[in-house]
């Protein structure tokens, strides 16, 4: 494999490291916070690539429709962990696998009626629509530098809000002892309510940003959500760092995995995956 | 000379930079009682844990009835002799009394999970399992509520039939975990008194607040501050010990 | 797992009588003269395949205390290798292809239980699902394994037994019987294995496994013994689908096969064999039912699984155990 090549898959492991990222945080966050597992995540990723697309047709500028888009997706965010989530923090595990399975019927049927079952193509915004050269013959698109950058960027506003601000104090004084949390007159209810629509923005945001790269189908949900689990299992539980690193690691295997070895391609995670679970059975970062 | 049958050797045991155990031995011997007290955060329960296998070392030795045991699984310490009973109640609530004890016991059986015999055969029908059952129901005094679920009985019977299921493996040294925690005056008189029945052929080790309880039984008395141990011997040496009444005694009495 | 829910062991006379009016009905079913009797038959079939394949995850969850989210990879693995072991031409024998298939998912089990069984709660939830999306992906991806188009099994398999043809599968009525045989007689074997030793071993671990390991157990390796054996009951029912419905595809081991599984469980009551049972009846029937009334089914079964969570977290079973003690009360 020449430089050129490798350089390109090392920037799609990049990107796709990245994007898992996002989702991955947000589901370490829940369940390290509130102790709930969303089995529905990979539906606001879907959720947020089919409103992506549909704003984007109606406002014609995919920017904006992301922005409202983020706006709707904390919203509902907020709207679900209110009437429906925080009812089950105490639950069993169990109830919380098979109460958000429900959760991924309802979504999917929500967005079939909205917006049917046809697979779309969102457009790449015309200012980052071109490509670097990198030799002769290839060259890399810009659109997936932005991806990157773009979760680049709220790893840092994540990272900052969580080590740096008040709110990240407490959110983090609440995962570590919530009774004492509330002892202290800090409205936990609200955290959970902040963490819980940060989350959901996080994965509907990645969905929207790389809807024009991954196009818009109805299965893209459950298959992200496996790699998403994947990379939490593997980071740990609750650990937003090992999300990242974890996170980078599948997606250069994955993408290595492929290229290099195409004949077990999509079995490569599962085996380092595997292979963590033998020495580190609960994740490489667990607190 | 009284057989030693547990012995640990300079424990440690660090989470972090904090040594919750510093260089703590301990010797149990057969037909003895050594009791393990000091203030809350002494480190007593994590010594507990130590040698139960709960945890493992950080460093130190522990040698039990001939073989090393630090840093192995509790299954395995249990199997080489040794019945823990724990501080905070650990039982099976929904099962019954019988079931709770029943199911220690059983864990002698010979035959590997993957034995088909085992698949088949009714569990009550165990001669043998049922035996060290009920002996081990009588010596906690719970024949009365055998049938009863454990979630129903009063918390001084479930102290007891932490005890049950402690003894229903037959082990030769006992770790008991504060025994009387949260007993009115009767359940503790019935609960020290057994624990003096006890004493016949088990090396025992006992971490206890109530002071009673400790000078009633103890042969051995060890004080923990701090995760050290400050001294250690006869009950009457560690009464009169000056470093004890001024770190722990004094305030107690 | 954060809480052991209060599992019934014991079932009530009620509901044995229920379950024995139950078998009598199903036994008697096609001896009642009806014109679209071969489809009530086969979907009696495939729901009878269900209840075996949702006893099998009781066992793993329901007693054990296990909540896997990838139990249908052995479903399908044994499904497949009937379809592997079936020649283009001739059938193959029942005797010895369904204790391969069942015995070759249990083998996977245990080869994946291994690694999977080290964790715990959530984390075992996940990796299950993850192991069971990695087989799927197997033979999703692979041409010569059918890819996602799935193989088709040619021959429902041949029961004859030197030269004793008495069992002829390709019947309907013939099939219908043998499954249910298979249905009773595994519930028989659970039941038993439920108030066996090994069985009281698997339920001290999901009330509270770290007491089993103070007392002696080695709760590994009974874990991994009955995670083996669930996917070896798994592959029996999985092979059966594959007999009765001729086709095996991706889908037997994907995400949506092994929630539904899960499902039936919970709906009829955990840890009790009978619940499983009913609630794979129950939960087929539902998902028919609304597949009927409209094409957003999906949104009706979905608020259906959310209801039952929220309201009625035991179950069928575990409603009828509460009705029954207010009448008490009363």
């Amino acid at each position: 494999m020449d430089f050129a090549n490798f350089l390109i898959q090392l920037l799609n492991s990049l990107q796709y490291g990245l994007l898992l990222f996002m989702l991955a945080a947000g589901l370490t966050l829940i369940f390290g916070i509130m102790g709930v597992v969303n089995l529905a995540h990979g539906s606001f990723y879907m959720l947020g690539a089919y409103l992506a697309w549909f704003l984007a047709s109606q406002f014609d500028s995919l920017v904006l429709a992301i922005v409202v888009g983020t706006l709707i997706a904390v919203a509902l965010g907020w709207a679900l962990e209110w009437l429906l989530f925080r009812h089950f923090y105490h639950r069993d595990h169990l109830d919380q696998v098979l109460l958000t399975f429900g959760l991924i019927y309802i979504f999917e049927e929500v967005r079939s009626i909205l917006w049917g079952d046809d697979v779309h193509s969102v457009a790449v915004p015309e200012l980052v629509n071109w490509s670097i050269p990198l030799t002769e013959n290839l060259s890399y698109p810009v659109y997936r530098l932005v991806i990157s950058a773009v979760c680049v960027a709220l790893a840092l506003g994540l990272y900052f809000l969580i080590s740096k601000t008040r709110l990240g104090m407490k959110i983090r004084a609440g995962a570590f002892n919530r009774e004492m949390t509330e002892a202290l007159g800090i409205n936990i209810r609200l955290i959970h309510g902040v963490v819980f629509a940060l989350g959901v923005a996080l994965a509907a945001i990645a969905g929207m940003i790389a809807s024009p790269i991954s196009s818009v189908y109805p299965g893209m949900g459950s298959s992200v959500l496996i790699m998403c689990f994947v990379v939490v299992v593997i980071g740990g539980i609750g650990s937003v760092r090992g999300a990242l690193v974890s996170a980078l690691l599948v997606g250069l295997v994955d993408t290595f995995g492929k290229v290099l070895v195409p004949q077990i391609a999509g079995m490569a995670v599962y085996m380092l995956m595997a292979g963590v679970l033998l020495y580190k059975p609960e994740g490489l970062f667990k607190q | 000379m009284s057989e030693l049958l547990l012995s640990a050797q300079k424990l440690v045991k660090r989470f972090g930079g904090l040594a919750a155990v510093n260089e703590v031995s301990v010797d149990l011997f057969r037909d003895r009682i050594h009791a393990v007290i000091g203030p809350n955060g002494a480190g007593k329960s994590t010594l507990t844990n130590l040698l139960s296998g709960d945890l493992p070392p950080t460093s130190g030795r522990i040698t039990l009835n001939g073989a090393e045991t630090a840093g192995h699984s509790p299954e395995r310490i249990s199997r080489l002799g040794l019945g823990r009973s724990y501080q905070k109640t650990n039982i099976f609530l929904p099962f019954t009394v019988w079931d709770n004890v029943r199911l220690a016991a059983q864990s002698r059986e010979r035959h590997a999970p993957w034995n088909p015999l085992r698949w088949l055969s009714a569990a009550s029908g165990m001669t043998q399992v049922n035996q060290r059952c009920e002996r081990a129901i009588e010596l906690a005094g719970l024949t009365q509520r055998s049938q009863t679920v454990a979630a129903t009985i009063s918390h001084g019977e479930q102290r007891q039939l932490e005890i049950a299921m402690t003894l229903a493996t037959e082990p030769t040294v006992l770790l008991l975990d504060e025994p009387l925690a949260g007993m009115g005056q009767a359940e503790a008189e019935s609960m020290v008194a057994l624990l003096q029945k006890l004493k016949k052929d088990h090396a025992m080790m006992l971490v206890e607040h109530d002071m009673d309880a400790v000078f009633a039984l103890a042969d051995q008395l060890t004080v923990m501050v701090n995760g050290q141990v400050i001294a250690s011997g006869t009950p009457a040496q560690v009464r009169s010990d000056p470093l004890v009444q001024a770190a722990y005694l004094g305030e107690e009495h | 797992m954060s809480s052991p829910k209060a599992t019934l062991e014991m079932l009530p006379k009620g509901v044995q009588a229920l379950l024995a009016l139950g078998a009598v009905a199903l036994a008697a079913f096609p001896l009642i003269p009806s014109d679209s009797s071969d489809f009530y038959l086969q979907m009696l079939s495939q729901m009878m395949i269900l209840a075996i394949f949702a006893m099998s995850l009781d066992l793993l969850q329901g007693v054990t205390g296990l909540v896997s989210l990838g139990h249908a990879a052995y479903f399908g693995l044994a499904g497949y290798a009937l379809a592997f072991l079936t020649p283009a031409d001739v059938p193959v024998s029942l005797w010895w292809s369904l204790p391969v298939a069942a015995l070759g998912a249990g083998l996977a089990a245990l080869v994946i239980g291994f690694f999977v069984v080290r964790t715990h709660g959530i984390y075992f939830i996940m990796v299950t699902m993850a192991f069971a999306q990695m087989v799927f992906f197997l033979f999703f991806d692979n041409k010569e394994l059918g890819g996602s188009d799935g193989l088709y099994v040619n021959f429902r398999p041949d029961a004859s037994l030197f030269g004793w043809t008495g069992i002829d599968l390709e019947n309907k009525t013939t099939f219908f019987y043998f499954t249910l045989a298979m249905l009773v007689s595994i519930y028989a074997f659970l039941r038993r294995l439920l108030f066996s030793p090994f069985g009281r071993v698997l339920a001290g671990i999901r009330v509270n496994e770290h007491r089993m390991r103070a007392v002696g157990y080695g709760t590994f390796g009974y874990k991994l013994a009955a995670f083996g054996l669930a996917g070896t009951l798994a592959g029996v029912a999985g092979y059966l689908w594959a007999a009765q419905t001729g086709f095996v595809n991706p889908e037997l081991m994907g995400f949506h096969m092994s929630a539904h599984a899960i499902m039936m469980v919970i709906l009829g009551g955990m840890g009790n064999f009978a619940g499983a049972i009913v609630g794979a009846f129950a939960f087929e029937y539902v998902m028919h039912f609304f597949k009927d009334l409209t094409k957003h089914w999906q949104l009706l079964m979905g608020s259906f699984i959310v209801l039952v969570v929220v309201f009625a977290p035991r179950g069928l079973l575990g409603l009828g155990e509460r009705f029954m003690k207010k009448k008490d009360v009363a």
